[in-house]
């Protein structure tokens, strides 16, 4: 209610004119999330590359896609997740469950007694309908017990990973007792001497259908509503409980592809399966720049961050680097990039 | 409406609404009537019930006990989505718009329009470029299009922009009644003579409107008829014309009691 209500937009318009180039930066990566991301990667490819020249190989490349696609795929279903202020911590449980199932239903050795032998296909079929049910089960807590999805996925990593392990035991199955269409995500097509592997042609399949999906319809549009501020987005007639619970649900559908990109990947289903697969899809997404606070986001950035783990676990390794610094490295990027987001959110008009 | 006998009758009427979140009591068999074609608003001390009784009308809050009816039928609305497939568009105090979402987007939030054909059917495929034609051209006819793009998140507006895109929302879909909570709150001098130009408008277009306002001056500026609420109840309804500023003030804080024969109970504007 001040007086000179002209005067004061005036004043705020000369001080918007007057933008020092710090407070542009701020604006242009506020308005362009996965600008920070790509900046990263490309100087790490470009000091990678000047390190050990052999990074740059074609093999090395493929390499790398190979590395990511695992990542990448789950950072689907982790930044929906996010963009709804939730995480999911058991993603890479409902993972290993999803392609334990897969590969004890399919199982050829006849050896084995829970040879169940189903056809590969009706498998793969069950098995992501498993990592869909795994998803629902954490949506359901989260919107029906309203409990935190922080506390909830801690919960059910572990109820994951244990009903893993009572159902299908400590056994590792390997490649050779699969049927081929499960692991055919590894195989690997050849474009002169860089191999591209299918599961990697799904991953970005899979990016570019949810960037869609996130940009373009009204779904999408009511996760950002949601994870930025629930409360507005009820009073706007959006029903939240519906939105969070099928964000849950289609990120146990991912989740579950992405099970059957992992058997293509390491050629085996081992229910011990990479337990650094929750924080490293977490840690994809918040170097690519999606806000731990919801509402804030692209899918784009989050591709990125998943190569940027990967590019930088493998570019120091081939500088000649223990492993040791490869983790910290990855921790001061995770610690940079949330330091960044919180700046960027302090842009006000 | 077209009939005179039809605009004595309330448009939209609460009867004893009843609302209490634990130990304090919110509406305490509050009462209100809302004519077709006026302005009504409701003023009353902070704690009397306001926000609380028109979010009962809007939706957003469930009564205890206690009835609605629009248009003599009775309502009983669940969620603000009831309320707006009514016709019943509110502006809340909190304005209910996402920050991170641009202005096209937020005025659509919650009702998108899809591509015709099959983009739309089959590919759910938002029409952004309708939506972005079609809100600015909102924005400009209430008068209300300062903003520099329509494609602007609304984080990145003002304090008075951002009331602009929530009122417009309400203006372009309300198709019975609008509510409005403390519209002028954060507004500067002259984004508040705007607002109530808008009100104004409204009401000549024949859309009622409900105004929430601690502002005496406006309301007594655009109101048909005031209605003081006071300890959850309904205390009394009055005219800017039979009563002063002062006099209202009197009966929110309970220093004065209208009887009943000298308050605005019934319509005092003819519906046209």
């Amino acid at each position: 209610m001040s007086d000179p209500a002209s005067g004061t937009m005036d004043l705020a318009g000369e001080f918007l004119g007057r933008r020092t180039p710090m407070q542009r930066i701020q604006v242009t990566l506020h308005r362009y999330p996965y600008l920070s991301p790509l900046i990263v990667l490309i100087v790490a490819l470009v000091i990678f590359a000047l390190i050990n020249p052999k990074f740059i190989l074609p093999g090395n490349l493929s390499f790398i896609t190979q590395q990511t696609v695992v990542i990448g795929t789950l950072a689907i279903a982790q930044t929906l997740i996010i963009l709804t202020a939730g995480i999911d911590l058991s993603i890479g449980a409902i993972m290993v469950f999803g392609q334990m199932v897969m590969a004890n239903l399919a199982l050829t050795a006849a050896s084995n007694a829970t040879n169940f032998g189903l056809p590969p296909w009706l498998a793969i079929t069950i098995g992501i309908c498993a990592s869909i049910l795994a998803g629902a089960i954490n949506g359901f807590l989260i919107v029906k017990l309203s409990l935190p999805p922080f506390i909830v996925t801690l919960g059910t990593l572990s109820v994951f990973t244990a009903l893993t392990l009572i159902l299908f035991k400590a056994r590792t199955i390997q490649g050779p007792e699969m049927p081929d269409l499960l692991k055919v995500m590894g195989v690997a097509i050849k474009i002169g001497s860089f191999q591209l592997m299918v599961g990697v042609i799904v991953m970005l399949v899979l990016f570019a259908v949810f960037t869609y999906v996130l940009r373009m319809t009204s779904w999408g549009t009511h996760i950002y509503a949601v994870g930025d501020d629930p409360q507005a987005a009820e009073l706007s007639g959006i029903s939240t409980k519906r939105v969070l619970f099928s964000v849950y649900v289609v990120a146990g559908f991912i989740t579950g592809i992405g099970a059957w990109i992992y058997i293509g990947r390491t050629g085996a289903a081992s229910p011990n399966a990479d337990p650094s697969i929750n924080l490293d899809t977490i840690t994809a997404v918040v170097i690519g720049g999606t806000s731990l606070f919801g509402g804030r986001g692209t899918l784009i950035g989050s591709l990125l961050g998943a190569f940027i783990v990967v590019v930088v676990e493998n570019g120091l390794a081939l500088a000649g680097l223990d492993q040791a610094y490869r983790v910290l490295a990855i921790g001061v990027l995770v610690i940079a990039a949330v330091a960044l987001d919180q700046w960027i959110r302090k842009v006000r008009a | 409406m077209s009939t005179p006998t039809l605009a004595l009758e309330p448009l939209l009427s609460c009867r004893g609404l009843v609302k209490s979140f634990g130990h304090v009591i919110g509406l305490n068999g509050a009462d209100l009537d809302l004519y077709p074609g006026e302005v009504l608003a409701v003023v009353g001390d902070n704690g009397a019930g306001k926000s609380t009784l028109i979010k009962c009308v809007a939706g957003a809050l469930i009564p205890d006990t206690g009835e609605i009816t629009l248009n003599g039928e009775r309502r009983e609305f669940k969620r603000t989505q009831d309320a707006r497939l009514q016709g019943i568009e509110t502006v809340f105090q909190t304005l209910a718009v996402s920050p991170a979402l641009d202005i096209a987007s937020n005025l659509y939030l919650g009702r998108e329009l899809r591509k015709p054909g099959v983009m739309g059917k089959v590919f759910r495929m938002l029409d952004k470029k309708r939506m972005r034609t079609e809100a600015s051209q909102h924005l400009q006819d209430l008068g209300i299009g300062t903003v520099q793009s329509i494609t602007q998140t609304v984080e990145t507006l003002s304090g008075g922009q951002r009331q602009a895109v929530a009122v417009a929302r309400a203006a372009v879909f309300g198709s019975k009644l609008i509510i409005l909570d403390e519209p002028t709150a954060a507004l500067g001098v002259r984004e508040s003579a705007r607002v109530l130009q808008l009100i104004k408008d409204l009401r000549d277009r024949g859309m009622p409107v409900i105004l929430i306002s601690h502002n005496m001056p406006q309301v007594f500026e655009v109101a048909d008829r005031i209605h003081v609420q006071r300890l959850g109840r309904r205390a009394a309804v009055v005219t800017p014309q039979t009563h002063t500023m002062n006099d209202v003030v009197a009966i929110m804080t309970g220093a004065m009691s209208v009887d009943e024969k000298d308050q605005a109970l019934g319509p005092v504007r003819s519906a046209n």
